[in-house]
């Protein structure tokens, strides 16, 4: 049973005055079909400028779409809201207010009907699971880019969403920490089993983390290719995967579709159009 | 502290005073030179409180009038242009409808005003505050509307993720936000009353630093005007650096 579907969804912007198009607009993402199982951990590989924020934008509600219709649990979405928590490439901290604040400002949000002690134990809750407890009085200018980061995955996982949605959020840190943070939202889905889609450009993370991947053709136009699914258990690690031929096979498919020509525009993302490469 | 820093800063005092002394002697006879203006001015500083009759009172005591005068109006600036500033920054159609207005009104110099807050108050004080008000007002307006459209859109992202109320997200979000921007229009808003006090207290003959001043003309006691003017740019410039430094810690955040 789906949790969230996204049927035929297209989007396209005004284009720019200047430039010459017959229709007056650019088209930054077609048929995109999609279809998403609860607890399942979901990534969207794309080229940069095909039209990954833009699709998570979308599923967040932040900007409608022009066709087609995006469904979470039964319902069709209506702009934004805290069901479907979103976490920003740029992490979106509010730089006046402290890490505590900033999650327990998501807490009071979607749970007003808590007494201050119960949101304030939540609170901490969230921010003792990405392991900043010490640095709760901290505003985010104190912190580093990681640090900031984990913030932001605590005020996402605080709003407690059916959907929590990661629009690159490791593509700003450097790969060390990048890798740490990697292993540290494994463990973190192992405990919470939320239901995640993340857009990276990263396939190895992809790989590492993800139940389903799915590649983004390059815009305009972009839509989604078909499955690809990674059938090893979590957690898993760099060392362990890159020793299996599934692995290479994974990241060679993967790579294949993103750099065009391993399927038509326009097919249908299908779970069953691919068998699993890990096994 | 590096010498150079507190011994250039002499030398320009040092160079100001001599060509004061240099008008005084050879330009204009009137001028009461440096040493003639501390003579006949050393009682109002030295003895800053003293108070014999309505407009003979030490500087000190005068300043403290123009500053209460000045309180007063700079409060009804902030009080009335923080919220324009805010409706002008966050309704596109508000902003087409008045600032054609504000910009008109905004170049009015506190000369024009006064006698129309005579006209409209028929009393003095209200006018002066009118007048202050009304001049002052303007960076704090064009500061805050400024602060309010430059909100990120990744914070307004926040608020509208986890659904704030309006309020909430004015509160939570849109304040904090443009308070930098409201701080630097308070203290350009601050020193706009500043110069406009002194106008405002000539014409109304309200006892203050310009009221002195204007009194002291027509008494011919010209020593005083120095004395006054003086009063006026070190009172102007620790106002401006108590500002800055309110200014700067609400920029940190």
């Amino acid at each position: 049973m789906a949790i969230l579907q996204l049927k035929d969804v297209g989007k396209s912007y005004l284009r720019n005055s200047r430039a010459k198009s017959p229709t007056g607009r650019i088209e930054v993402l077609r048929d995109i079909n999609l279809s998403i199982r609860e607890n399942e951990f979901v990534c969207i590989v794309g080229r940069s400028g095909s039209g990954k924020t833009t699709l998570i934008s979308l599923i967040a509600g932040l900007i409608d779409a022009d066709a087609g219709s995006i469904v979470l649990e039964g319902k069709p979405i209506a702009g934004p809201g805290p069901d479907r928590g979103v976490i920003f490439q740029n992490y979106s901290l509010l730089p006046w207010l402290n890490v505590f604040d900033n999650v327990y400002l998501a807490v009071d949000a979607v749970a007003p009907e808590l007494s201050d002690q119960e949101k304030r134990q939540r609170t901490k809750y969230y921010i003792d699971l990405v392991n900043l407890g010490p640095a709760m009085a901290k505003v985010p200018r104190e912190l580093s880019g990681g640090m900031r980061q984990r913030v932001a995955v605590a005020r996402g996982l605080a709003m407690d969403p059916k959907v929590l949605l990661l629009d690159e959020p490791f593509s700003a840190l450097d790969a060390l920490t990048r890798g740490t943070l990697q292993e540290e939202l494994a463990r973190i889905w192992m405990e919470t089993r939320k239901t995640v889609v993340m857009i990276t450009n990263d396939i190895d993370e992809a790989i590492l983390l993800a139940d389903t991947i799915y590649t983004l053709t390059s815009g305009p136009g972009a839509t989604l290719g078909p499955a690809v699914l990674i059938d090893e258990p979590h957690p898993r690690s760099r060392l362990q995967l890159s020793g299996q031929a599934g692995y290479h096979k994974a990241r060679r498919v993967t790579l294949k579709m993103l750099t065009g020509g391993a399927f038509a525009a326009g097919t249908v993302a299908s779970r069953d159009a691919t068998e699993p490469l890990l096994q | 502290m590096d010498s150079a820093a507190l011994v250039l800063p002499l030398l320009g005092i040092g160079l100001m005073l001599t060509i004061w002394t240099a008008i005084s002697l050879k330009v204009a006879p009137d001028l009461p030179s440096p040493l003639k203006t501390w003579q006949e001015s050393q009682q109002y500083i030295l003895n800053p409180f003293f108070k014999d009759g309505e407009m003979n009172q030490g500087i000190l005591r005068f300043a403290l009038l123009s500053l209460i005068r000045v309180a007063k109006g700079f409060s009804l600036a902030i009080l009335f242009g923080t919220p324009l500033g805010f409706l002008l920054g966050l309704s596109p159609k508000f902003h087409q409808a008045f600032d054609p207005v504000i910009q008109v009104l905004r170049p009015i110099s506190p000369l024009a005003w006064l006698p129309l807050g005579l006209v409209i108050f028929k009393q003095s004080e209200p006018a002066a505050l009118f007048t202050i008000a009304l001049c002052a007002m303007w960076p704090t307006v064009i500061n805050t509307a400024m602060g309010v459209r430059s909100i990120g859109t990744e914070y307004l992202n926040v608020g509208r993720v986890l659904k704030l109320s309006p309020m909430k997200t004015l509160r939570k979000i849109m304040i904090p936000a443009t308070l930098p921007y409201m701080f630097t229009g308070f203290r350009l808003s601050l020193g706009m009353a500043w110069l406009v006090i002194v106008a405002a207290e000539m014409l109304t003959g309200s006892p203050g630093l310009g009221g002195f001043l204007w009194q002291e003309y027509n008494s011919l006691v010209y020593s005083h005007i120095l004395l006054s003017v003086l009063a006026i740019g070190l009172i102007g410039f620790a106002l401006d650096r108590l500002m800055s430094v309110v200014e700067r810690h609400f920029q940190r955040a």
